[in-house]
């Protein structure tokens, strides 16, 4: 007999299909997975402790540096913990603004997903395709916010400028044009037999399971488990909106490309229902100008960002910067899957469970 | 000089000379003509600032490559890693000799044939030589002495050994109802029965279409490739002009299945409905044109599927060989042979 044994492979830190600075050690027997081990750190910048030395303005733009992708609801999350630290009220207007602005930041995520997540299984088109929509949404933020990628988009209270002339019609165009495109993508993957192939039955975690891990997002409501914090635990706003959460059973990788792609719809929905429903008025709310919050008053905010439960929990310091901000990471919980969705699988499934997963390794390691 | 000599050594030589001295060129074109399809489908220009429209951009690149320092890893077997590329590449333009290109031309009292070597056992001879390509890639892949390339060797080499069989079976059950070997003979044979093989047998076509992608390692099933998965599968290590003669072979090698496929279904050099004398008029054009018309389409239709379609899985790829294609192409080899039978 020849002596055979595991063969070790490194996948990553630079890898194409790590999404960034991700390392898997993969143990391999032939090209089946056994074992697979995280590593991580390699983008580590410290941005919790930052915002230890920053005062609660300044600390808006570290916000936007971990989840990159979808910088605009990581602004939300802190901003309306800030504002619930100091009981802060937000005009109406910016609280329609921001549900306008988050809500397209999420297809913006999830077009980067679906064109990153297809390009991994082999549909490099579908890169192309979805980058066209997504630099059309960036646009809008480079209008209205000034950046495109770090857009730094709110500030305790509203929004730091009021949105330029003509943006609320050239955002309902697209949203009344999206849908078609939405489509445009399920003729090319839906029923595509190597798409299925490739992702039915890949990376399957139970709904027991993806709760023991504290999984949230897609990765939940891919697993049959209806819970979405914009119904569960409205916020910003979103009490007033009428739209939908998709739940997928079926626990695997189709399932929750099912659920993003509704999603997309769905954000659709409520940008074009914000929009209507915003009225004019000052889009700059009640915060002082130097937010200060007495020693040990703390508050804890989740937001459903497009990743899962994003959380901050800030403590006051008695002066004007945080004593701590601890932020709850969807995509670092979320990585916790990893090893459990590839045992068993091919190597090219650890593409597409780091690819369903939809992880930032900026939101991993902040 | 003697008839002899020229028709045995001249002649053949300048059809060498061409032949390379073309192919050389058009595997760079086929590859700007690829960027270019999978651009428009993706929405975008591709490549367009060498020349107008990028049309010098195959020349500008092959120049890069030249020029780039030959590098081989410290830890490689260095005899193997660098005969991988030459094997692979003499490979795919050894069997083009076998390929009859049109009907030929008569030049000062002498008769070019259009193909440079009408063996007849041709078609035999050119999948045993494309079977050979399958060592470069392996040893290519085993040589560089790192994991990525060696488990991308392993996918190649077991992919395409497993789909030469569907190719084969697919092959013989046109050979049948051609009743010869030779690449000019079944060109012939179609002309004598006056219809294309594609049209007797669509199962062999199919089969033989879809095994050929395979067989040349292309999207969707470019496991060996597999950049998502593997980084650069079996050429990883590779890099400059060594690089550059995989990607010479690859591209060779898929003009060269395309060219069977037409040859052995589509009729080779014929123009369409050959025994149609209404059409007559469409002789105008000559027969090395509508051959070159015929294996465009086929490479158009690569392109088209790689923009279109993911990757199979490995395992995936196997189970659709094995399970599917052969016992399909063993079926249809069993329902030819009977049908001919009661036919004779």
């Amino acid at each position: 007999m020849l002596e055979t044994k595991e063969f070790e492979l490194n996948m990553g830190p630079q890898h194409p299909s790590t999404h960034g600075v991700l390392r898997l050690v993969l143990h391999l027997d032939g090209e089946t997975v056994l074992d697979v081990d995280t590593v991580m750190g390699y983008l580590h910048r410290g941005t919790e402790k930052l915002c230890e030395t920053r005062n609660y303005y300044q600390n808006v733009p570290f916000t936007d540096r971990t989840d990159y992708l979808a910088a605009p609801y990581n602004n939300l999350g802190y901003v309306e913990a800030v504002e619930k630290l100091g009981g802060y009220q937000v005009s109406e207007r910016a609280l329609y603004a921001r549900m306008a602005i988050v809500e397209l930041s999420r297809i913006a995520s999830h077009l980067f997903w679906l064109a990153t997540h297809a390009l991994d299984i082999g549909a490099q088109t579908m890169l192309f395709w979805c980058t066209r929509e997504r630099e059309v949404i960036l646009d809008f933020f480079e209008a209205a916010l000034g950046d495109r990628l770090t857009t730094s988009a709110f500030k305790p209270g509203g929004l730091r400028r009021d949105l330029p002339e003509g943006w609320v019609e050239a955002v309902l165009e697209f949203c009344s044009t999206f849908p078609a495109r939405v489509e445009e993508y399920e003729t090319l993957l839906n029923a595509n037999r190597i798409w299925i192939e490739r992702t039915v039955g890949v990376g399957v975690i139970s709904g027991e399971d993806a709760i023991a891990l504290g999984l949230s997002g897609p990765m939940l409501r891919g697993s049959g488990v209806d819970h979405d914090l914009r119904k569960v635990l409205p916020y910003g706003g979103y009490e007033t909106v009428d739209f939908d959460v998709p739940v997928y059973p079926d626990c695997d990788s189709y399932s929750r490309y099912l659920v993003r792609m509704e999603e997309m719809r769905q954000s659709t929905r409520i940008v074009q229902q914000a929009l209507a429903k915003m009225p004019e008025g000052k889009i700059t709310g009640k915060a002082p100008k130097m937010i200060k919050i007495a020693e040990g008053v703390e508050a804890y905010h989740v937001v459903e960002s497009p990743r899962g439960e994003l959380g901050y929990y800030l403590i006051g310091g008695g002066k004007d910067i945080p004593y701590k901000c601890k932020i709850r990471a969807p995509s670092f919980c979320n990585l916790q899957a990893v090893g459990p969705m590839c045992k068993g699988h091919l190597i090219a499934d650890v593409v597409t469970v780091i690819g369903t997963i939809d992880i930032v390794l900026g939101d991993v390691d902040r | 000089m003697s008839d002899f000599l020229i028709i045995n050594v001249v002649i053949p030589l300048v059809q060498i000379g061409v032949l390379l001295g073309i192919l050389g060129l058009a595997a760079g074109y086929i590859v700007l003509a690829e960027r270019k399809v999978l651009a428009f489908i993706q929405s975008r220009l591709g490549p367009m600032r060498v020349g107008p429209h990028g049309l010098l951009q195959p020349i500008a690149d092959s120049l890069k490559l030249l020029l780039k320092e030959d590098l081989i890893p410290g830890s490689a077997d260095k005899l193997l890693y660098v005969a991988s590329p030459v094997i692979v590449v003499a490979m795919a333009f050894t069997a083009l000799a076998m390929i009859p290109f049109g009907q030929g031309i008569t030049l000062l009292g002498y008769h070019i044939p259009g193909v440079i070597a009408d063996v007849n056992v041709g078609i035999l001879l050119i999948l045993g030589i494309s079977g050979l390509t399958t060592y470069g890639i392996i040893l290519g892949g085993w040589s560089s002495n790192s994991k990525y390339p060696l488990l991308g060797a392993m996918r190649a080499a077991a992919q395409m050994v497993s789909y030469e069989i569907a190719l084969t079976f697919a092959v013989l059950a046109g050979l049948m109802v051609a009743g010869t070997l030779s690449m000019v003979g079944i060109v012939e044979a179609q002309r004598d029965m006056g219809v294309w093989f594609v049209f007797i047998q669509p199962v062999a076509w199919g089969i033989f279409t879809i095994a050929m992608v395979a067989e040349t390692n292309r999207a969707p099933f470019d496991m060996a490739e597999a950049e998502s998965e593997l980084v650069g599968g079996f050429f990883t290590e590779y890099s400059g002009m060594r690089w550059a003669l995989f990607f010479l072979g690859e591209y060779t090698a898929m003009l060269v299945i395309a060219a069977v496929n037409v040859t052995l279904f589509w009729g080779g050099w014929m123009r369409p409905f050959p025994n149609v004398e209404a059409l007559a008029f469409l002789d105008v054009v000559p027969s090395g044109i509508w051959f070159l018309l015929k294996v465009t389409s086929f490479l158009y239709f690569y392109m088209w599927i790689r923009g279109t379609f993911p990757r199979y899985r490995y395992d995936q790829l196997m189970a659709l060989n094995w399970k599917s294609l052969i016992p399909l192409s063993i079926l249809n080899l069993l329902v030819t042979g009977v049908v001919m039978l009661l036919l004779a």
